[in-house]
């Protein structure tokens, strides 16, 4: 399976750390990339196996304070903010949803044998309507690039399962607010593009004020 | 809804996916073997299926059998990928009879020319990927579809796109190659972003299952495609 072709050089810097080195998928995506203008998909293949060892638990655990943080936003922020009409309704109806994965994921931390973290506080720098929204799309869409990005690492098949359904979630959120703020709801075209967990950290670290 | 295929020969040479969906006694061992053995068993299935088939088995499963690199698991994955591929196959043509249609303008017509695009990206990537496995990717179906008027059209896409996000998070945890499965989630979530939109727009619910998105298996989601197969 080494040794193909190579159509298009940007392919080479497509490595998977530990795995093979033919990315089909992928070197199919940056293909039509090439084609379609869908933009740049070297970087995906190493961000999806780039997260470190830990086992599901500790994956689970980066889950779960994201989660939290979500959780947070919509229901103690979206209330203080005061937002009105669709963000409104969409503040409640996602926060009530991630509230339910905070709850799942604590539960599938504790029947791995691990103990899940605690809440932390949170600081979110917003103020108004527009700047809570725009916020929630960049949640939203960390949310996914990060579980797309952690999956591959899981062991079970059963929490593996989880996350899928979870991320699946996380993605009609992000695709529901990017189209309320006038953004595309598929800001990174036919592929998601898998987040590192040093990725996600630039983007929700910030937020996190004590764990 | 068409009356299901019963003793008719298929007229040429069909994907797997395709001819699951006709062939009634493929799809009773499909539903047994599955019943029996759970995921595990897809690739012997495709096997099975090619067996029973009187006509030369040109699916995935038999030329990764004979590839040096080929396992068993490629032989699953490969199943899964044609699977994968043939609903591609079937978003594409829906969405490109759709923007033929000219039912849509404006801002709505060019979401759903994107959304035709990207689901022709994945069309392109699962051939390649089935390829790198060394299979031999499913025949592109021939499909049908009800183009009426642009609230049914989109009431239908929202449909569609539901059972592809369910189609693709059934399969995920049965993807044994991480590259692969990792490809399958970065199609995943486009998927349920359309569908996200387009339920948006026919003032259906963004998240139809609540917080916890619904996985749906192969023969559930072969039977809801069954009607838009020619």
């Amino acid at each position: 399976m080494i040794n193909h072709e190579i159509p298009s050089p940007e392919l080479a810097a497509c490595e998977v750390h530990g795995m093979t080195r033919s990315s089909f998928i992928l070197r199919g995506a940056l293909a039509t990339g090439a084609l379609y203008g869908a933009g740049a998909v070297a970087p995906f293949v190493s961000a999806a196996f780039a997260q470190s060892g830990g086992g599901d638990a500790e994956i689970l655990n980066f889950a779960l304070t994201l989660e939290y943080l979500e959780s947070a936003f919509y229901t103690v922020k979206g209330k203080q903010v005061g937002l009105s009409g669709q963000a409104k309704a969409y503040a409640r109806e996602f926060g009530a949803e991630e509230e339910a994965h905070v709850s799942a994921l604590t539960a599938a931390i504790k029947q791995l044998g691990g103990t899940p973290v605690a809440k932390p506080t949170f600081a979110f720098p917003v103020t108004n309507e527009s700047s809570f929204l725009a916020l929630a799309s960049v949640l939203e869409n960390t949310g996914v690039g990060a579980y797309n990005g952690a999956a591959p690492s899981l062991q079970s098949k059963a929490v593996l399962a989880s996350a899928g359904s979870i991320v699946q979630t996380e993605a009609r959120h992000a695709a529901a607010i990017d189209l309320l703020i006038g953004m595309s709801p598929t800001p990174n075209q036919g592929f998601d593009r898998p987040l590192t967990k040093t990725e996600v950290l630039a983007k929700a670290g910030p937020l996190i004020k004590t764990s | 809804m068409p009356s299901p295929a019963t003793d008719e020969s298929p007229p040429q040479p069909t994907g797997l996916v395709e001819r699951l969906v006709r062939d009634d006694l493929d799809r009773k061992r499909f539903l047994k073997m599955a019943g029996t053995a759970g995921a595990a068993s897809f690739g012997a299935f495709v096997l099975a299926a090619c067996g029973s088939s009187k006509k030369a088995a040109t699916t995935a499963a038999a030329p990764a059998s004979t590839s040096s690199t080929a396992s068993t698991s490629s032989t699953s994955d490969l199943a899964i990928l044609n699977y994968a591929l043939t609903l591609e196959y079937l978003e594409t043509e829906f969405y490109n009879k759709v923007v033929k249609a000219g039912l849509f303008t404006g801002k709505v017509g060019s979401l759903i020319k994107d959304f035709g695009q990207q689901e022709m990206t994945h069309v392109e990537a699962l051939k390649g990927a089935v390829e790198k496995l060394g299979g031999t990717p499913a025949a592109k179906p021939e499909g049908k579809f009800p183009i009426n008027t642009a609230s049914q059209v989109a009431g239908l896409a929202y449909t569609v796109e539901n059972l592809g996000a369910s189609a693709y998070l059934g399969q995920a945890p049965h993807i044994q190659n991480p590259e692969v499965l990792a490809s399958a989630l970065a199609i995943h979530t486009v998927e349920a972003r359309h569908a996200a939109t387009l339920g948006t727009l026919v003032k259906k619910p963004v998240t139809p299952d609540g917080a916890f998105a619904v996985p749906a298996d192969m023969e559930t989601v072969l039977q809801a495609v069954k009607p838009f197969l020619a």
